[in-house]
């Protein structure tokens, strides 16, 4: 059985090139793609319209409220997000409650994940035991259980021995390690970052500094242990250089930018509006384009959502008191594609960042569009303009910051190993 | 005269000729005020609330007796022992007193941004009695009509205002006003309660007092909370005292007929030297207090009428 797809724009993140072409999917793999003529076949034949053919989004770093929080999201409410944003793998964040810190747990979460979601959802786990920064959870059996990466999400570990034996214990078994850097004692009780924009506000603001030393401490441990670390999201011009200096001294570093990050900046809060209250908060302008160029140069290897569903009773509060985080899985390629339409990153580019880069960092099989690999892949129009109205989003949380906003770019079709999950003829 | 506001959550969306309506009116209250029969009835039949979610003596006193003058229905609750203590969030507060249908709702909550949220979700106008460390404009505005009474203008001044300018909307709100307005504005502290980035304002800053009063026209202190005092921002009272309290001394660096402010409540001998605060050559603390009911009657009035226009 296979689909011919024909008459497509192939963007290929690996070779660095988007030539019209066709790709040839049998057995739920990738068979073959070309430019030239396409080949004849007895399958099933879709004429792409001369719209993109991707590799699906990789989303590291998303929020499903389970276990714990189902109303704010569902295993199978962000998989219909997911298919319909033209991502075909979530990977999740272990900040659930309880966290997800023991093999069972992650067991749980795999077979509900796979019942539910129609795309492809891998766990991560905490590093820490509660995520209370004390002592390691089973990295090891955790790892065997099907966690792709260990990470205590927006808590950063602030004992530095603790973290330590976590870095050299943590090397041994080649498991990744996700950090969020982040110097604890500056940014306490923070809402946004420190400028102009708060002080007129009146908000509680900690410095983009904060980053850089949270940053600076993590690469100093990395050296001293060779652990695997990704940083997961660098939001700040001053933090550039401390990742550079850390890819010159050879470390295995590897870095993430979120899409709220690269494309608002903390003007956007404007009159105290909660769904722009992030973590790390917005930056100035300066340092938003600082990181779109890092991401451009490669300096900064992915871009994803962090997906993080907020109930309007958490949001509908004075900003200090509300919940920080924002909805992304429908939004990030459309928000992305604002990048690409501005003339900043390349289509290319973009699917570097957020289908092969993340792929290839926790040895996923999918982000490419090469010969064997899953046929993980979206089919998308990027001009096509809308609106985005909120309550037109399929997660159960409708917290996102471009609500009303014009945006460009639609999802026509999405298939995770050659089952269509989202436009015409999907399954449900 | 145009004012055309539907609440007055702040100084930051009000124009000039707006502030100078506000203080114009005010102008006349404060004559009346100082009447024996002090009563008017530009909002008779009104219905004013007071939502204090912090605790407040001078301001919800001044606001509650600027409604009584004014002849409106009065109530005052004090929101710390009421439903909020059993979990009520903000809105629902909000909506529960808007169906009783007030026609003003005065506002004070610890959280910048409070009282913007809040008033989105009613349909009375909403005034900003202070909201956590945003602005505090009627306060701004008392400052504003007693510096254009005592110096006969308001525009050409030079301003410093000195002490804790991180965590008060007393100078975010002044900053503003002061500026609008077209006055020199100096801020003068130590650099652990500047916030930054606060020079893009407009305003000259300075860590060294006496250097910063040299020649204004008007001398504005501010509180400094005791919990700030010890070690967290400054490390001691008497230190604060003796480089930031203003003495005798130091504001011998101003001008020569430049007049003392304080917003209330004063901390002698720690921000302000007491026999200076009692100074009424050089003090005008007390004409402040006066005035702020005065600017509160004119504030209410100005947004009744809008009030009036909107339900015709």
């Amino acid at each position: 059985m296979t689909t011919l797809f024909l008459n497509a724009r192939l963007i290929d993140p690996e070779a660095d090139t988007a030539p019209p072409g066709w790709l040839l999917i049998r057995g739920g793999r990738i068979a073959a793609t070309g430019t030239d003529a396409p080949p004849d076949t007895d399958g099933a034949r879709i004429d792409c319209g001369g719209h993109c053919l991707a590799p699906g989004i990789v989303d590291v770093g998303v929020k499903i409220g389970e276990p714990g929080e189902r109303h704010k999201e569902s295993f199978r409410s962000a998989g219909l997000a997911a298919a319909a944003g033209g991502v075909t793998t979530i990977v999740t964040r272990p900040d659930t409650t309880p966290a997800l810190d023991t093999p069972e747990a992650v067991a749980f979460v795999l077979r509900r994940a796979n019942e539910a979601a129609p795309v492809n959802i891998r766990p991560m786990a905490a590093l820490t035991r509660g995520r209370e920064g004390r002592e390691m959870t089973e990295i090891g059996f955790l790892t065997d259980a099907g966690a792709v990466g260990f990470t205590d999400c927006d808590r950063v570990v602030a004992d530095t021995r603790v973290f330590a034996r976590a870095l050299s214990y943590a090397r041994a078994t080649g498991a990744l390690i996700m950090a969020h850097p982040q110097e604890p004692g500056l940014s306490r009780g923070a809402a946004v970052t420190a400028g102009r924009f708060a002080s007129l506000k009146g908000l509680p603001a900690v410095s983009a500094v904060a980053e850089r030393m949270g940053l600076e401490r993590d690469m100093a441990l990395i050296g001293m242990t060779g652990a695997r670390y990704h940083a997961d999201c660098i939001s700040a011009a001053c933090a550039l250089p401390v990742l550079e200096r850390a890819r010159a001294d050879g470390l295995d570093v590897t870095a993430g930018a979120s899409i709220h990050h690269l494309t608002l900046n903390a003007q956007d809060v404007g009159d105290y509006r909660t769904f722009f209250k992030l973590k790390p908060p917005l930056r100035e302008e300066d340092d938003r384009q600082a990181v779109v160029g890092a991401v451009a140069s490669g300096l900064i290897d992915m871009i994803s959502s962090f997906h993080t569903p907020q109930d309007e009773e958490s949001k509908r509060l004075p900003f200090g008191e509300a919940a920080s985080g924002a909805v992304g899985l429908e939004t990030l390629l459309p928000a992305a594609l604002r990048l690409w339409h501005s003339g900043d990153l390349s289509l290319t580019q973009l699917f570097r960042a957020m289908s092969l880069a993340p792929a290839r960092r926790l040895n996923l099989p999918g982000g490419r569009l090469s010969r064997g690999a899953p046929a993980d892949l979206v089919l998308f129009d990027p001009d096509v303009p809308f609106v985005l109205d909120r309550f037109a989003l399929r997660s159960k949380s409708k917290n996102t910051p471009f609500d009303g906003q014009r945006m460009q770019g639609r999802v026509i079709r999405t298939l995770v190993a050659g089952r269509t999950v989202y436009g015409r003829g999907a399954a449900r | 005269m145009t004012f055309r506001q539907r609440h007055l959550l702040g100084i930051e969306g009000l124009a000039p000729d707006e502030i100078t309506a506000i203080l114009d009116l005010a102008d006349s209250y404060a004559a009346l005020n100082r009447r024996e029969r002090k009563h008017s009835n530009a909002l008779s039949g009104l219905t004013q609330i007071n939502m204090f979610f912090e605790t407040s003596t001078r301001t919800q006193a001044s606001f509650e007796l600027a409604g009584k003058r004014l002849g409106a229905d009065v109530m005052s609750m004090a929101m710390q022992a009421s439903s909020v203590r059993k979990g009520e969030t903000l809105i629902d507060t909000a909506l529960t007193l808007n169906a009783m249908n007030p026609d003003l709702l005065v506002v004070r909550h610890p959280h910048s941004g409070a009282v913007d949220l809040l008033a989105q979700k009613v349909n009375c106008a909403v005034l900003n009695a202070g909201d956590g460390q945003h602005e505090h404009p009627t306060q701004a505005l008392l400052d504003a009509m007693t510096i254009r009474r005592r110096k006969g203008r308001l525009h050409r001044l030079s301003v410093a205002i000195c002490g804790d300018i991180a965590h008060s909307r007393v100078a975010r709100s002044n900053l503003l006003l002061l500026g609008r307005m077209g006055n020199r504005v100096r801020l003068i502290g130590p650099p652990t309660l500047m916030p930054a980035g606060i020079a893009e304002f407009g305003a000259e800053v300075f860590d060294d007092m006496r250097e910063g009063l040299k020649g204004v026209d008007v001398v504005m202190m501010l509180r400094l909370q005791k919990e700030r005092m010890d070690g967290g921002f400054v490390p001691s009272e008497r230190e604060y005292h003796h480089r930031y309290g203003l003495d005798a001394d130091k504001l011998a660096h101003a001008g020569p007929d430049a007049i003392v402010m304080h917003p209330g409540p004063m901390n002698r001998g720690v921000e302000i030297d007491g026999a200076l605060a009692d100074d009424l050559s050089r003090s005008v603390i007390q004409e402040q207090v006066e005035m702020g009911v005065a600017v509160r009657m004119a504030a209410m009035e100005l947004l009744a009428r809008n009030l009036a226009k909107t339900s015709e």
